[in-house]
């Protein structure tokens, strides 16, 4: 459901990939969650995550759910950002198939479906084969 | 604690079944337990189930089910954990009795999907995943686990081929399983040319959308005595959860819950994985299975696919996985796969299972995964 206020709480993750990082042991964490795994400080500050990274695996789903069927086939991968936190997120601006693990990508904003529940349209950060 | 048993079992044949709806599922698979159990009735019933609200709109199972079947004013309770319910009901259900609260529950599973369209259901079992940072962006169930087996194939570069041979033998099962969901056989020329759904994920390695419902009956030690010659003893239980978000674990070609919920079931039954005769392990795609075997330290990591399609792990082998059919062919009914995993392990140790049976089968283990990897059970049964 993309209810406004949900969207409205996600944003900073989702347009500026903020995760939080433990002040006590440095670990870094994506999505943001209160806690650290490995000490369980609760002290924990936003910081801004890299937004180039390296595909370490993907997948082209050619039936995608309502709401995201204008692009099919949609292509998801597991991202490892330069400073190794790893992120979901989907492909865009890239030919399905000449996307391969291991390809240089960098994080930019887009719409995320047509839903269009409660009038919202959702955006977040998808990424694309890295410019040089 | 208390030692348990179970004393009786019933399912439904799955399948699309659009003649049938959730309660009278239930009502036909609770009943043939009860039956199974020496008519006796249990005290409490736990229901595992995943869609009944999104799908069913229907919420408050547990008072909805035992209401409708008859059997009266019990404590009766829904537990939800995805596609891995069954197998979370069954551990409330053995807690129940182990720790003398009742002396006889029902631990059953029920699913309808086939009312909803494929999309509908698809949405449905999405909710698995991680809301805002996975399903948000379209992510479908199968996509996630189409991400585990890319990893999993790349880094120990395991041609499709090896995985083809998992969806051929499920199938061959399946076609002697009278209650499966998909009872033909398929070749292997038919997986490498099924149609691409997740690449590489092909719609062989997929299980099917199936509707069933399924019960056990656990009774403790004293009741089990007067109620079966046959008492099959609930030998270990564990349970684990890992991070939700699939992008957070620290391993992607392994499920640590798996690992741990089999650490804990194997010390609590003080057996090791070479005891086990038969395994019951969840397949809803071929990978999974492979997966697991690794994880539950029947073959080093990346190596079950070849073992597998060099014939281990096949009747005649100890132990032989998935006689049923496996997710893939026996079909899955999500919440109550669980359940039907733990009653055939029950029925190939009594020797009454009604498809392909292991010989003289004493021990045998059923794993029960919900979400990708999320949450997972194992349950340990010995003669
Ligand atoms: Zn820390």
């Amino acid at each position: 459901m993309t209810y406004p206020a949900r969207i409205w709480r996600e944003r900073h993750s989702r347009y500026r990939l903020v995760g939080v990082r433990c002040k006590k042991c440095g670990a870094i964490y994506y999505p943001p969650r209160p806690v650290c795994e490995k000490c369980k400080s609760r002290e924990l500050e936003e910081v801004e995550l890299p937004r180039r990274g390296k595909i370490i695996s993907y997948t082209i789903l050619h039936n995608p759910p309502v709401g995201y069927r204008d692009q099919a086939p949609l292509v998801f991968a597991l991202v490892e950002l330069e400073n190794g936190v790893r992120v979901f997120a989907p492909l865009t601006d890239v030919d399905p198939h000449s996307v391969e693990i291991g390809m240089d990508v960098e994080a930019v904003l887009r719409r995320i479906n047509r839903k269009e529940e409660y009038g919202v349209i959702p955006y977040a950060l998808k990424f694309r084969p890295l410019i040089r | 604690m208390r030692k348990v048993y179970v004393v009786g079992v019933g399912y439904t044949k799955i399948g699309r079944l659009y003649h049938r709806s959730l309660k009278d599922l239930f009502a036909e698979a609770a009943w043939k337990a009860i039956e199974d159990a020496g008519n006796n009735m249990p005290q409490a019933l736990v229901v595992g189930n995943e869609t009944s609200s999104s799908l069913q709109d229907q919420d408050n199972l547990g008072a909805y089910l035992a209401d409708y079947a008859g059997l009266g004013r019990i404590p009766a309770f829904k537990v939800e954990a995805a596609c891995g319910s069954g197998g979370a009901a069954f551990y409330t259900a053995y807690a129940l009795v182990a720790s003398g609260l009742a002396d006889i529950v029902m631990a059953a599973g029920v699913e309808k999907l086939s009312d909803a369209r494929s999309s509908g259901t698809t949405s449905a079992l999405a909710k698995a995943a991680e809301a805002d940072y996975e399903a948000f962006y379209g992510a479908s169930f199968t996509s996630i686990n189409a991400l585990i087996m890319h990893y999993y194939m790349h880094k120990y570069n395991i041609d499709y081929e090896y995985l083809a041979e998992w969806p051929v033998a499920m199938h061959e099962y399946a076609s002697k399983n009278p209650y499966a969901h998909l009872r033909f056989k398929v070749t292997k020329e038919k997986v490498l040319s099924s149609r691409i759904i997740a690449y590489p994920l092909r719609l062989l390695d997929a299980s099917p959308i199936s509707d069933g419902a399924a019960a056990v009956i656990l009774a403790s030690e004293d009741v089990a005595r007067k109620i079966t010659d046959t008492p099959i003893r609930v030998a270990g239980v564990g349970m684990s959860t890992d991070h939700i978000y699939v992008a957070a674990r620290e391993k992607l070609d392994t499920l640590v819950a798996t690992i741990k919920a089999g650490e804990q079931a194997f010390k609590m039954a003080k057996m090791e994985p070479k005891d086990m005769d038969v395994l019951e392990l969840h397949d809803a795609f071929s990978i999974l299975g492979l997966i697991s075997l690794e994880d539950l330290g029947f073959a080093e990591k990346g190596k079950a696919a070849k073992l597998f399609s060099n014939g281990a792990f096949h009747l005649g082998d100890k132990p032989t996985v998935n006689p049923s059919g496996g997710l893939k062919a026996r079909g899955h009914p999500v919440g109550a796969t669980g359940i039907y995993q733990i009653m055939e392990i029950a029925m190939q140790l009594r020797g009454d299972f009604p498809g392909v049976r292991v010989s003289n089968a004493e021990k045998g283990l059923a794993q029960s995964i919900g979400g990708a990897g999320t949450t997972i059970t194992i349950t340990i049964l010995s003669r």
